[in-house]
Formats: structure tokens, C-alpha cells, sequence
């Protein structure tokens, strides 16, 4: 959802596994759906490894775990690797989360997530490790993530990093507007493009 | 001093958006039906229809059944979202090859197969192995469906332009090597995100000498390298490939293109971003042994002991290896397979179907396998029965499927049960990617039908 982003300050949940691909975020048969109802899809955010083959929750899978919650997931490191489906973007947004912190993130989804209001963040491996062993050490230490000046700050530990975000999509993501509304106002450079 | 990425993505840039992304325009856009229905929905509810609707092509794919395929599809979820496609593409004046149509198949075969993928296009569709297009030259990448909007709306994207990189491989490769193992080796060495940011150029002799079809396979998987896409220069290979096909430019025209075609290449003294070269007599037959393509090893290999991996990587080894029921060190030759699938945008050609069938004849189907051979294409098909390839397969106990992406990832009826093994020519071996529980092992063409014809996995050079 288009939404304006500023500061957001939340816990976090943790899901230390690397490599984490679009078919886990989402698997293939809840692709079907015509509809962006990102409800549905947020229900279904990492469906195999959340319920049993019955539809009851695995007890110890991340998002079951009532000591974890907030609008920031924190990913090992090449999160949203495989499939483009940008249903994966709409689970997360669906869910709830504003914010996916990660070392490193699959081109694809990570444009995904940006057209859908969702601000992937990228750390270092070192930024990463730590705060795994902060939420590990408390599930309720908090993480700043500051747009206007694209820091993101462990509270727990004070520690800070910068991360890039490049001026064109900062402000589309602080303003809420997307690429859509960018590109139909080019139409007369497409036709001058096309006449070359 | 430009590389043939540089020269077709520059040629394409409209403009650069300031402190931003390029908008690149886009000559074409393929539709599937998955990836689409909300896109359409965005262009409706801000009251615009298509830009140029005659750069964009529809087909579904994805949920088709494989098996009578005339009559309505029985999932009513699956029949609407394909006949949602269909109403979308008459809205909007799109060009719409249905489900049962000859020229129907999956979006990844037909592009080439009909010329709509051209040597120095930019391609998109909503669907990662879009990278397959650029087998003719082409730069062709994945998009999310918001992606798909703007090239509706607009023809153009907002793209930041990815580093260039390029793979060179060089020599000969061994008997019962193929393009699919030769992309399943570099995925092993590379690993899923090796490539992540690039986009690749694919060089070296052994590159050259692939066929078409060999070409498409090697692109196909760029994505599986974490690249935004792969191509490789077009050459004589690419043009008797293209000539006379359906929407190839004819006569003089067809002179003309390829004068022009002949242009790109990267300058001799290009600079890459980064630039790696293998030795082809390295690759052997490949296979995968866990729930990402990277993890592949020869097929008379090992996998790798918890001393290979590092100790970030350990967590999701062991669960990879845990969902697989396959322990550390231990070799895959032998394992016993339930079902074999044979198809995909990977491995869904003619040339697929021939080396399947070269291990096939005169051999039969092992008991209590189950085998899926499922063309890319009608095209496919037809090709298939000219060249008495489904006799020799029907003999050996094969029946050969209608088009779609089938077992892949199991949108249609095509699925492989939880727990169960399956040697796939496809492109993803996730975790239930080919059915809850599903259990995937990748390779090519000629391993599958190795495990076919035995029942348990086996190196395809001791079946000559």
C-alpha cells in the first residue's frame, strides 16, 4: 500500500536462514489469486514453514513465536532469491512488516518490495550478526530505521550504519507516489524516444 | 570500449531519471497469466489502457493442464485466473495465443520459437526466466508485477542499470555434458547470488558451439546465479536460428537486420565489471542435492561435509539436507527416484526431447516410475511427432503430455507428493516448489532419462 515513510522504530522478528526464496515467502499455489488483497496474502507469508499440511501452526516456526513481533523482519543474508512473483511482496506487506533488514537482497525482489511500500534495508554481514544476538538476547530490543537520513540504528547497542537508498526513491517513498505516477508524466519523452 | 550490454541498454535509455534509475524503453512485453491480472486491474482502476499495445503478447502457461487440454480446466481458481488473461488481453487489444491454441506453449519457448524475441530487443515479463530471451542476443530480464504496469502504461521501466559481467567458457565439453550442465556448474560455483546485480555475457567457445536450443537452456538459468539476466552475442548460429520464422523480418529486411545483428558484439577492448573464465572439460553431468540450484555436484560426486560450509551457511545446509533426507558426504548414484519430469522453460525443446530419447530407445521406463514428458510448445510437439520421436519414446514405455509449465511449480495438476524423489529438467529445486513436500533433483535432460530407464540415479555416460 502507498504509504509515507519518516521514522519507524520496532521491534523486530528474526529469521537467521540464508537464502530464503520467493517460493517459501509464497508458494506457487497461492499464486492463483486475481486480486491484490494483500490480506490474503500476508495470511499466507511463509505458509509451509508457518502451519502443518492440517493448516495448524508449527510451533516452532519464527512467526508462531509470541516473544517475536513488529513491522521489521530480519533475513540472512540473499533474502527473496528465485521466482519474481511480487505476491511475495504483497505477503509481507500484507502482514504487516514496513521494513526487511538483510546483508544482501535478490535484485528482483528488492525493486518489488520498493513498489510496494516495503523499504528493504541492506547491513553489513557484522551489523547483521549482531543484531540476531541482541533480538536473540531480548525479542523486544527495538531498531530505528530513519529514512530522511537512511541510518538504521541497534537500539540495543547504540550501533549504527547508514544504507543507500538512491534520492529518486526516497522521495517517491517519503511523498508515497510510485513509478507509475512518475512515467505517465513522460509521455512526450517516450514519443520523442520512439521517433529516433 | 563498450560491452553489447552496455550498447543495448544504452540505445534503450529514454532518459535518466535524476539522482535515480534509467526509464528504458522496452520493445517487448510477455504476459502470463499468474503475473498479469493485477497489473490489469491497476491500468483499469486508473482509467488507462495499454501505451502500445502491439509490443505486448499474451499467453497462459502456468496452470494449464497437461493432459485434455480441450476441454474447460477442471480447478475452477486455475480457469479463472487463464480465462481472466483472455478477457484481459480482448479489453486491452492484446495479442493472445489461449490454452489449446497451435501457437500456444510456455511464454519462454514461444518467444523464440516465433521470432518475437529478436538480437538487440529489450524483453520483459513478469516471470524470473524472462533471462531465457537472451539466448538470441537479446537483454531480457524478470519484473514484478508493478513492473508490468508501467510497461502497459508506458512501454517503459524504471531500471537501475545492473554491473555487466562475463562468463567465458572455453574448450569442449565431455560426452553426456550438456548446456543444463554447464549452467548447473556454474550455479555450484557461483552460487545462487553470485551473479546478484549483474548481468551476464556468456562467451567462450564452448558457448559458441551450443546450438540454439543449448543457448536458451544456458540463459535460462542466469537468474538461478542470482543474475538479472544472461545473453550471448548473436552470430550464425542465432540467424539461421531466427531466419524464416513468424514475425522474423523478411527479405530485404531480413538482409538489413542482419547486417545491423552483426554489429553487436562487446569491443574487443570492452571493460567488465567482473569477468570469470572456466575450462569446459571441468563440467561433468550435474545434479542437486539440496532446495537451491547452487547446491549441485557431479552426478558421481559427493555432497560436501559440514567442514565445506561456513559456519553462516551451516543452518540452512542442514535444513536443506534434513528436507531432502540426504546426509552429509554421502554420494547420489543409486538413490532411488519416484518421478522423473522431463519439460520447462529450461528443458522443454526439441533438441531436450531427442537427447531423452537418445538414452530411451531400445530401453524401457523403470517399474514404479512415474514419468512426466511434457513439451514447451505445441510447436514442440508437432516436431516431435515428425521425427517418429514419440514412437521411440511410446516403445519404452513414455507417453508424451500437452504444453505448460506442469511440474515445474505445480500451479496445475502436476504435482509430485510430499516426500517423494524427483528427477527434474527444471529449473528450482526449493523446498515444495514441485508440490508440498515435493523432494527436486536438477539436471539435464539425459540424467533424467538415465534415472528413467534404471530407477535410481545414474551417470547417463555408463548408458551410451
Amino acid at each position: 500500500m502507498k504509504q509515507k515513510f519518516d521514522i519507524i522504530e520496532s521491534t523486530c522478528v528474526p529469521l537467521p536462514l540464508e537464502n530464503v526464496d520467493t517460493d517459501q515467502i509464497i508458494p506457487a499455489r497461492f499464486l492463483k489469486a486475481t486480486t491484490r488483497e494483500e490480506s490474503f496474502f500476508g495470511e499466507n507469508l511463509f505458509r509451509d514453514w508457518r502451519y502443518n499440511p492440517d493448516g495448524t501452526p508449527k510451533r516452532d516456526f519464527v512467526l508462531n513465536d509470541p516473544r517475536y513481533g513488529g513491522e521489521i523482519l530480519v533475513a540472512g543474508r540473499n533474502f527473496g532469491s528465485g521466482s519474481s512473483r511480487e505476491h511475495a511482496a504483497w505477503a509481507i506487506a500484507g502482514y504487516g512488516f514496513k521494513v526487511v533488514i538483510s546483508s544482501f537482497f535478490a535484485d528482483i525482489h528488492k525493486n518489488n518490495e520498493l513498489n510496494n511500500f516495503v523499504l528493504p534495508v541492506v547491513v553489513t554481514p557484522e551489523f547483521l550478526a549482531e543484531l540476531f544476538a541482541t533480538i536473540d538476547a531480548d525479542p523486544k530490543a527495538k531498531v530505528r530505521v530513519d529514512v530522511p537520513n537512511q541510518t538504521v540504528t541497534n537500539l540495543a547497542t547504540g550501533h549504527s550504519e547508514s544504507f543507500e537508498l538512491n534520492a529518486y526513491k526516497k522521495y517517491c517513498l517519503m511523498n508515497a507516489l510510485d513509478d507509475i505516477d512518475y512515467l505517465l508524466l513522460q509521455k512526450e519523452k517516450i514519443e520523442a524516444y520512439e521517433k529516433k | 570500449m563498450n560491452t553489447l550490454f552496455d550498447k543495448i541498454w544504452d540505445a534503450h535509455v529514454v532518459q535518466h531519471v535524476e539522482g535515480g534509475p534509467d526509464q528504458l524503453y522496452i520493445d517487448r512485453l510477455y504476459c502470463h497469466e499468474v503475473t498479469s491480472p493485477q497489473a490489469f486491474d491497476g491500468l483499469r482502476e486508473r482509467g488507462i489502457g495499454c501505451f502500445r499495445p502491439d509490443r505486448i503478447f499474451c499467453m497462459p502457461d502456468h496452470n494449464t493442464p497437461t493432459e485434455g487440454q480441450d476441454k474447460p480446466i477442471e480447478d475452477p481458481v486455475s480457469r479463472k485466473q487463464v480465462d481472466a488473461l483472455a478477457a484481459n488481453a480482448a479489453e486491452f487489444g492484446l495479442t493472445h495465443f489461449g490454452m489449446n491454441d497451435p501457437d500456444n506453449g510456455i511464454i519462454h519457448v514461444v518467444g523464440p520459437e516465433k521470432a518475437l524475441s529478436l538480437p538487440g530487443m529489450t524483453i520483459v515479463c513478469g516471470d524470473s526466466h524472462t533471462s531465457t530471451h537472451g539466448a538470441v542476443g537479446a537483454v531480457a530480464f524478470g519484473i514484478g508485477t508493478s513492473e508490468v504496469e508501467m510497461v502497459m502504461a508506458s512501454q517503459c521501466i524504471l531500471q537501475a542499470k545492473p554491473k555487466s559481467m562475463r562468463i567465458r567458457i572455453e574448450g569442449e565439453l565431455g560426452d553426456g555434458v550438456t548446456a543444463k550442465d554447464m549452467a548447473l556448474f556454474l550455479m555450484s560455483r557461483l552460487t545462487t547470488s553470485g551473479a546478484t546485480g549483474y548481468f551476464v555475457e556468456y562467451a567462450g567457445s564452448a558457448v559458441r558451439a551450443l546450438s540454439m536450443e543449448g543457448r536458451l537452456t544456458l540463459c535460462n538459468l542466469s537468474i538461478e546465479m542470482g543474475a538479472r539476466g544472461g545473453f550471448i552475442a548473436p552470430d550464425e548460429t542465432t540467424f539461421a536460428y531466427l531466419k524464416g520464422r513468424e514475425y522474423a523480418p523478411k527479405g530485404e529486411e531480413w538482409d538489413k537486420a542482419v547486417e545491423a545483428w552483426k554489429q553487436l558484439r562487446s569491443d574487443e577492448d570492452a571493460v567488465f565489471d567482473r569477468e570469470i573464465v572456466f575450462d569446459a572439460a571441468e563440467i561433468a553431468p550435474m545434479i542437486t542435492y539440496g532446495t537451491n540450484p547452487g547446491m549441485g555436484i557431479a552426478v558421481n560426486g559427493y555432497i560436501p561435509t559440514l567442514d565445506d560450509i561456513s559456519s553462516e551457511g551451516c543452518q540452512s545446509f542442514c535444513k536443506a539436507l534434513q528436507y531432502m533426507g540426504f546426509r552429509p558426504g554421502e554420494m547420489l548414484l543409486g538413490k532411488p527416484v519416484d518421478y522423473v519430469f522431463l519439460g520447462a522453460c529450461t528443458n522443454g525443446r526439441i533438441e531436450d526431447f531427442r537427447a531423452f530419447a537418445s538414452i530411451a530407445a531400445g530401453r524401457h521406463k523403470a517399474p514404479g516410475v512415474v514419468a512426466w514428458l511434457v513439451p514447451g510448445s505445441w510447436k514442440v510437439r508437432r516436431q516431435i511427432e515428425e521425427e517418429g520421436l514419440d514412437k521411440v519414446l511410446e516403445a519404452a514405455g513414455f507417453e508424451i503430455r500437452q504444453p505448460g509449465c506442469s511440474a515445474c511449480l505445480a500451479m496445475n495438476p502436476d504435482k509430485i507428493p510430499a516426500g517423494k524423489y524427483c528427477v527434474s529438467t527444471s529449473n528450482r529445486n526449493f523446498e515444495g516448489r514441485q508440490g508440498p513436500g515435493s523432494r527436486t533433483l536438477l539436471a539435464s535432460p539425459l540424467t533424467a532419462a538415465a534415472a528413467a530407464v534404471t530407477g535410481f540415479i545414474t551417470d547417463p555416460r555408463l548408458l551410451p
